[in-house]
């Protein structure tokens, strides 16, 4: 009752975080990416030429609310507070690991939930990746692993990444000439921006509130056995699937049904005559591993980042960059997966950023007093 | 009192340090200087789960936690 009391307001968040995932593909987002934080920021990267894959770019819309909805919120509850210095680079280089890793399984780890609660069975390998990922870090955490710590900077630096947001979401709504935006494919299918926008708000509001983080519940579950960050992403879980039956997703007319193969916007995990691909399953749960050593070693998930980025902290602000370059790099170099399979260097691509997360665990300490 | 200082520290390492200075200071009380609201929430939640009790604090922009372990 204690635990329920304490956590009350984290698994209402949660949910109503699931419901308006679930229903954003009703809205317009393709299927099963209602939220995709790492989809998102390739779009962004693709949307600025960072890229040239012509069906994922567009400027989302719900990026630029995350962001604003974390600092109106910080603002308002007294928690903006800009500050930096916590080993930049070191986040940078993390966070196109975490790009790397997501987009060869095609999804954050929010979108993972998504896809589960959509249907897509083939997420319970990656999210069994994912925290594996998750205890190897804990692994460098207990070891004294260290980012370091950061200091207090100018107002004016913490503000960069709001004004950022905010800029980017005119050139969306007037639709500027100077970028790119996606005709079919993924990239072409969006909700209305100002209602992606106003998604992006409410759920910056209930992640800054709340601290909801799609890694942090599982790290404090095995580091600390603690469950209330766990409690939100479980209600987030229920939301999806409880709006995605009520809206009619599932059955003879809508787009999900219960199944690894063949699901929307995935690896197929099947060859054409119906044969299971072992090896996608394995990359699936390799990337993730790497998503969930990336991501623990830098203190949160793509999302927790881009509310901090917000919040006024400039080392997210730097993994946001971290994850613009990693988009554009997945897709550059052939990295990045496809519904009709694997990129070229996908496995290459998880197996270097693991040898580089491996490495920042085993250097990055910093001495304890304690 | 022992002193753990996470100034400046991003989640969830202030949780970690604490999580540390318990087990090497069992039955003591603990000062834990937090810069922010979200790692005052996460050492509190840990303390309060280990037994103790949470005294928090503003001090000069720091927020000071003593850990009180409940007898």
């Amino acid at each position: 009752m204690n635990f329920l009391n304490k956590s009350k307001w984290i698994i209402l968040g949660g949910f109503i975080f699931g419901v308006l995932g679930a229903l954003a593909v009703n809205w317009g987002n393709p299927n099963n990416m209602g939220i995709c934080v790492a989809c998102f920021f390739r779009d962004i990267a693709g949307s600025l030429k960072l890229h040239s894959a012509t069906a994922v770019q567009y400027l989302r819309p719900e990026i630029f609310g995350f962001i604003l909805g974390a600092f109106g919120t910080s603002i308002a509850f007294r928690e903006w507070k800009p500050r930096g210095g916590s080993s930049p680079i070191i986040r940078f280089i993390l966070a196109v690991c975490v790009m790397v890793g997501a987009l060869v399984f095609l999804g954050c780890p929010i979108r993972s939930l998504l896809r589960l609660g959509g249907g897509d069975l083939s997420s319970l390998v990656a999210i069994v990746g994912l925290i594996v990922g998750v205890l190897v870090g804990i692994f460098f955490l207990k070891r004294g692993f260290s980012l370091g710590r950061s200091t207090k900077v100018p107002a004016i630096a913490g503000l960069v990444f709001p004004i950022i947001a905010l800029v980017l979401f005119v050139f969306l709504i007037i639709k500027s000439g100077a970028l790119t935006f996606s005709e079919s494919g993924p990239g072409s299918l969006y909700v209305n921006p100002w209602l992606g926008l106003g998604i992006g708000v409410v759920v910056g509001f209930i992640v800054q509130r709340t601290r909801f983080c799609s890694i942090g519940c599982w790290r404090d579950i095995f580091l600390v056995k603690n469950f209330y960050l766990f409690s939100g992403v479980a209600a987030f879980l229920i939301g999806v699937l409880i709006a995605n039956y009520i809206a009619g997703n599932f059955g003879a007319d809508g787009p999900y049904h219960w199944g690894f193969t063949n699901q929307p916007i995935a690896l197929p995990y099947a060859d054409a005559d119906g044969g299971i691909i072992w090896s996608q399953y394995i990359w699936s749960f390799l990337s993730f591993s790497l998503v969930g050593l990336a991501a623990t070693l830098m203190g949160g998930c793509p999302l927790r980042n881009t509310i901090l980025a917000g919040e006024g902290d400039t080392d997210a602000g730097i993994s946001l960059l971290g994850y613009i370059a990693g988009g554009a790099i997945a897709m550059n170099f052939f990295i990045a997966s496809g519904t009709g399979g694997m990129g070229k260097y996908g496995s290459w691509g998880v197996v270097v950023c693991l040898v580089i997360c491996l490495a920042i665990g085993f250097i990055m300490r910093e001495k304890e007093a304690a | 009192m022992f002193e753990v200082d996470v100034l400046g520290l991003a989640c969830p390492i202030p949780v970690v340090r604490v999580q540390k200075a318990i087990a090497a200071h069992a039955g003591e009380v603990l000062l834990v200087k937090v810069d922010g609201a979200t790692p005052k929430e996460h050492v509190t939640r840990l303390a309060e789960s280990k037994g103790y009790s949470v005294k928090a604090e503003e001090k000069n922009g720091e927020i000071h936690l003593e850990l009180t372990p409940k007898t």
